[in-house]
């Protein structure tokens, strides 16, 4: 096994920001606006990290694709104990159009050129909030793939994952090569430290164009419109049960 | 080269590390800020984390277990963690530059050891005694004596105003072995805490920077080995004065992220509240306001980031650091009071932190060298640069 670790991370609008629409809804504004790295990214590469200081794996590589900004997501990613990273180089108009198929299939190129033993990804984006890729990923190199994963551990050759599932959890096993998607609960990320803060800057970051690795970037979706959510209304009181229930039917909902 | 950097970018390093703090800064420390403040509590287990992170002892080198960045990075550092609360600001740079800092420069490679390395980790911090009863900003004429006795120097006086007392575990103490001397007879030492003959006076109620213990320190034949001598015999002045050159800079820093959050506190403000049928930022008293405010800060933070940088070049930083400090603290209590007033009868509450910010900044007109002997120092230099 190479003990190598895919993971990806992705440039997304920091969770604190309030979110406004362009005025022609076309899409969110993103100009001046501050980002950071998706914190179930960020969960991932803790993840890996965690199983390169127990030894279990030799190598992290961290990956992103977009612009140039997405460097700074992987240098947070090193900056936390990735190895190395891959900047996969998606601008413009593609990068406007850039969802899971895409990137699933940026990653699966990348999980055989690097032999990579396992693939973390977050579960979902908190922009697009899709929770497609790791699954995407997954059946294009037709590897297992444990998802929402809050445990992973080394079980010989196999890995367990305990999955966050509707009913509890679920625990199962798959062999790897795979891809695992990591959840709230898998871990609480460290911050950068300033050691590594330094040492990061010494860390490549290679550069790459999807065409090198065979993708066609091409979507397959076309946003129609992007509107924010309706304001909420305020709400009616009633006096009784009888009246909310009254209420409750006159809307449909009952 | 300094003027590329000023009107450029920070480089990507500092950029990491500056975002890094301020994700800590909002996730950690801003949350419980007021809380802290309203209960006097020491940030310990913040404090532990910062030290996990570098943050505790940034200059020292990784040898000696600590971040081995440069004093701006520090500045950046000091800046960002202020913001989100600078009580927890002032405990990072009393073991920064006042502690951790003269041992750094004037100790020995034993003291560095024994007396740095345990306190780059955030579980032990430092302090720093100087000022006494008598004299604060007239330090030549400390009158806590030292003498010696066989092996052991002896300690005796009362040290007044210092922060971090009760929750450190070790103190850079200033004490003359010759009061005829002046301040040529004043030397450092080094003293862990507690000790025998080491005694705390009661916790200051102070009007700001509540989370962070003020207290005398008293020393009754306190005794240390000869070897806790910090440096040569007769330069504690020397010392202490170069100390708190470097010092300026971090107390600038917190100054700026006090200043930076009662600015981010007013301008948020101004795009919410309503007032005559439209959100106060259309007003033009309250957007004067504001931009003075950002220029003030702008502008200190750049004194502030010339200091540090003409500092890590190895030149002289002596004027620019108490312009930096001068300007810092003014622009935060410029700044705070501004923000109370954007606020209004909000700003006056405690729900909102503009007041905590208010009394926070207060405190940095005064320590660590009053604004008047800033102006002292600048003026000193200045006629100094006029003469040639």
């Amino acid at each position: 096994m190479s003990g190598r670790v895919l993971v990806g991370v992705k440039r997304v609008i920091d969770y604190a920001v309030k979110i406004r629409v362009k005025p022609d809804n076309s899409s969110v504004v993103t100009d001046g606006v501050k980002h950071s790295m998706n914190p179930f990214c960020e969960i991932a590469v803790e993840e890996a990290v965690k199983l390169k200081e127990k030894k279990l794996i030799k190598e992290v590589v961290a990956v992103s694709c977009g612009p140039q900004q997405a460097q700074e997501t992987i240098r947070t990613a090193l900056a936390m104990g990735a190895d190395r990273g891959i900047h996969v180089e998606v601008t413009g108009k593609d990068y406007e159009t850039l969802g899971p198929l895409q990137v699933s299939k940026i990653m699966a190129a990348l999980a055989k050129k690097e032999d990579a033993q396992l693939v973390i990804l977050g579960k979902q984006a908190i922009d697009d909030d899709c929770n497609q890729t790791g699954q995407m990923t997954a059946a294009l190199l037709d590897w297992p793939q444990g998802t929402f994963a809050s445990e992973v551990s080394f079980d010989g050759d196999k890995i367990k994952v305990v999955r966050e599932i509707d009913g509890g959890l679920e625990t199962i096993k798959i062999k790897t090569p795979a891809v695992v998607t990591a959840d709230l609960r898998l871990n609480t990320p460290r911050y950068a430290t300033l050691p590594n803060i330094m040492k990061a800057k010494k860390k490549k970051i290679a550069n790459v164009k999807p065409a090198d690795l065979g993708v066609d970037l091409t979507s397959r979706l076309e946003v129609v419109r992007v509107d924010e959510p309706p304001q909420r209304q305020a709400g009616v009181k009633v006096e009784t049960v009888d009246d909310l229930v009254g209420k409750l039917k006159e809307a449909g909902t009952v | 080269p300094v003027h590329q950097l000023l009107l450029a970018e920070l480089p990507d390093t500092h950029q990491l590390l500056r975002q890094t703090c301020r994700d800590f800064a909002d996730r950690e420390l801003n949350p419980i800020a007021a809380k802290l403040d309203k209960e006097h509590v020491y940030p310990a287990k913040q404090i532990q984390e910062l030290g996990a992170m570098g943050v505790m002892a940034i200059e020292v080198p990784e040898e000696l277990g600590g971040a081995g960045m440069d004093y701006l990075a520090y500045s950046l550092a000091m800046e960002e963690i202020s913001r989100g609360c600078a009580s927890t600001g002032v405990v990072v740079s009393v073991n920064n530059s006042l502690y951790i800092g003269p041992v750094l420069k004037f100790g020995s490679e034993e003291q560095k050891r024994e007396w740095i390395t345990p306190f780059t980790t955030g579980e032990k911090v430092g302090c720093f005694a100087l000022s006494e009863p008598g004299n604060g900003s007239d330090a030549g004429a400390a009158s806590t004596t030292a003498r010696q006795d066989g092996d052991e120097w002896v300690l005796n006086g009362t040290k007044a105003w210092i922060t971090n007392s009760w929750d450190a575990s070790a103190t850079v103490v200033f004490a003359t072995t010759d009061k005829s001397l002046k301040h040529k007879g004043i030397s450092a030492f080094l003293v862990p805490m507690p000790h025998p003959g080491l005694s705390l006076g009661k916790k200051e109620d102070k009007l700001g920077i509540k989370a962070s213990s003020t207290a005398n320190i008293i020393l009754e034949d306190c005794r240390v080995p000869l070897g806790n001598m910090l440096g040569p015999r007769g330069a504690g002045f020397k010392i202490a004065m170069q100390t708190l050159d470097s010092g300026r800079i971090g107390i600038a820093a917190q100054a700026l992220g006090i200043a930076q959050a009662s600015l981010d506190c007013a301008a948020d403000y101004a795009h919410k509240r309503t007032a005559f049928g439209s959100p106060i930022g259309k007003l033009q008293a309250i957007q004067f306001k504001l931009a003075d405010m950002a220029v003030a800060v702008e502008s200190a933070r750049l004194l502030t980031w010339k200091a540090s940088l003409l500092r890590d070049a190895k030149k002289p930083f002596t004027k620019e650091a108490a312009m930096a400090k001068l300007a810092a603290s003014e622009a935060a209590t410029y700044c705070s009071h501004q923000a109370i007033q954007v606020l209004g009868g909000m700003g006056y509450v405690a729900d909102m932190p503009a007041e905590r910010h208010y009394r926070d900044a207060r405190i940095t007109e005064i320590y660590e060298g009053t604004s008047e002997i800033q102006r002292l120092v600048i003026a000193g230099q200045l006629l100094k640069e006029y003469q040639s």
